[in-house]
């Protein structure tokens, strides 16, 4: 595990993006990606809560979990570990700055079923990562996944203009245009070899 | 909805069918799309996602009594979560080919949206059966269309279906179907047609009101 950082960033930006190569994250990709300014604060917020989750889901199962024994318990200490984190920095915004929670506040509570942050966070401990590797792992995911939700947003912004036949109108429509947004990524998959 | 005497019957049919989670509702796209490629995954997937959906029904049921209003998101939590590890835990043990195809899918079923979206809409609010008829009616509405979804990329991917030849051997398996872009596109499809289909049905049922 001694990938440099930016070859983690390459990896998770363009051939490994949460969303177009491993499906992960596709509710709010998809629900939440109508408009490009929507989906630029969904990515912001997921991007924050991502990193933070790394590093605290690194810190319980370093300090609790394998102390304990009790590396079973990984799934139920995960998701409350997000669930708390997710509730704090909903508070903690409101306090510090209420702008920013004005522009994120609805999609904080959202992402604690995002399962894009549990899967990093069970994709980190399975590989084994150091401390710092699964933060910039998370960052770097959550960037992937941001990146993803903008350019999708920025296509069916554009879709909603054109002549479509109704019955890609919708979901099936979205999916249709995600699916070939992915063709459009798996041209990455040989680049990091 | 404080209506305690649900007809379970109706519960059942309601999520199997008309309110269907993967057609209907829109719910827990992520397994729906990353491990539908062979059948089996998705008959598996569905059958785990039906067994913690069924018995977070009944326990958050049984004890909607006790847990207060403020506390009720991160109580679901703790029960979905114990219930998907007792379900990874099984299936490491007992099914691990199955197990291992599933991967990181299996402790993701804890956020999986159909899960909370029913503990939080039904069994938070009816009695022990309905919930588990709620529980038992989503979960195999889900393994259906999971299922028919895996079955059609296998069929066109890899030319079988369960692992049995079914195309002639001269047919050219689709790879693409298989992968990512194929998920999305088959799924895309299939809600366009499902959409038509039920359009088609009311009509016809219109039809037959207006001339009786």
């Amino acid at each position: 595990m001694s990938h440099s950082f930016f070859y983690i960033l390459v990896s998770y930006l363009l051939v490994n993006n949460y969303v177009m190569n491993q499906f992960l994250g596709i509710c709010p990709f998809l629900g939440v990606s109508k408009k490009l300014d929507t989906a630029a604060g969904m990515g912001m917020a997921v991007t924050f809560v991502m990193t933070l989750a790394s590093l605290m889901t690194w810190l319980v199962k370093r300090f609790l979990l394998v102390p304990l024994e009790l590396e079973y318990m990984q799934t139920i200490a995960f998701i409350l570990v997000i669930a708390v984190l997710v509730q704090c920095v909903e508070m903690a915004l409101k306090k510090i700055s209420p702008s920013l929670y004005q522009s994120l506040g609805v999609y904080l509570p959202l992402i604690t079923t995002n399962c894009a942050v549990l899967g990093v966070a069970i994709a980190n401990s399975d590989a084994g990562l150091g401390l710092l590797e699964s933060v910039v792992s998370g960052c770097c995911a959550a960037l992937g996944f941001a990146m993803s939700m903008v350019l999708f947003a920025g296509i069916r912004e554009r879709l909603a203009m054109t002549k479509m036949p109704a019955w890609m109108n919708g979901f099936s429509g979205a999916l249709i245009t995600a699916g070939l947004m992915a063709i459009a990524f798996m041209g990455f998959g040989g680049l990091l070899g | 909805m404080a209506d305690h005497k649900k007809n379970p019957m109706k519960v059942f049919m309601n999520g199997l069918i008309t309110e269907n989670p993967t057609f209907s509702l829109m719910l827990g796209m992520c397994p729906t799309l990353a491990i539908t490629t062979a059948a089996m995954n998705g008959v598996g997937m569905g059958l785990a996602t039906t067994a913690v959906l069924v018995c977070s029904n009944l326990f958050i049921s049984l004890m909607r009594n006790i847990i207060s209003d403020k506390i009720r998101i991160p109580a679901f939590i703790v029960i979905i979560a114990s219930f998907v590890t007792i379900i990874d835990m099984c299936m490491k043990a007992y099914l691990p080919d199955l197990s291992a195809s599933l991967g990181m899918y299996i402790p993701l079923i804890v956020v999986n949206c159909i899960i909370f979206a029913r503990a939080e809409a039904f069994a938070f609010k009816n009695g022990p059966v309905a919930s588990i008829a709620d529980g038992l009616g989503m979960g195999l509405g889900f393994t259906w269309a999971i299922t028919l979804l895996s079955a059609i990329r296998e069929l066109f991917g890899n030319g079988t279906i369960f692992g049995v030849q079914i195309m002639p051997a001269a047919y050219q398996p689709m790879a693409i179907m298989t992968k990512v872009p194929g998920g999305f596109i088959t799924l895309g499809l299939l809600l366009a047609l499902v959409a038509a289909i039920r359009k088609a049905i009311a009509k016809h049922s219109a039809g037959k009101e207006a001339k009786a």
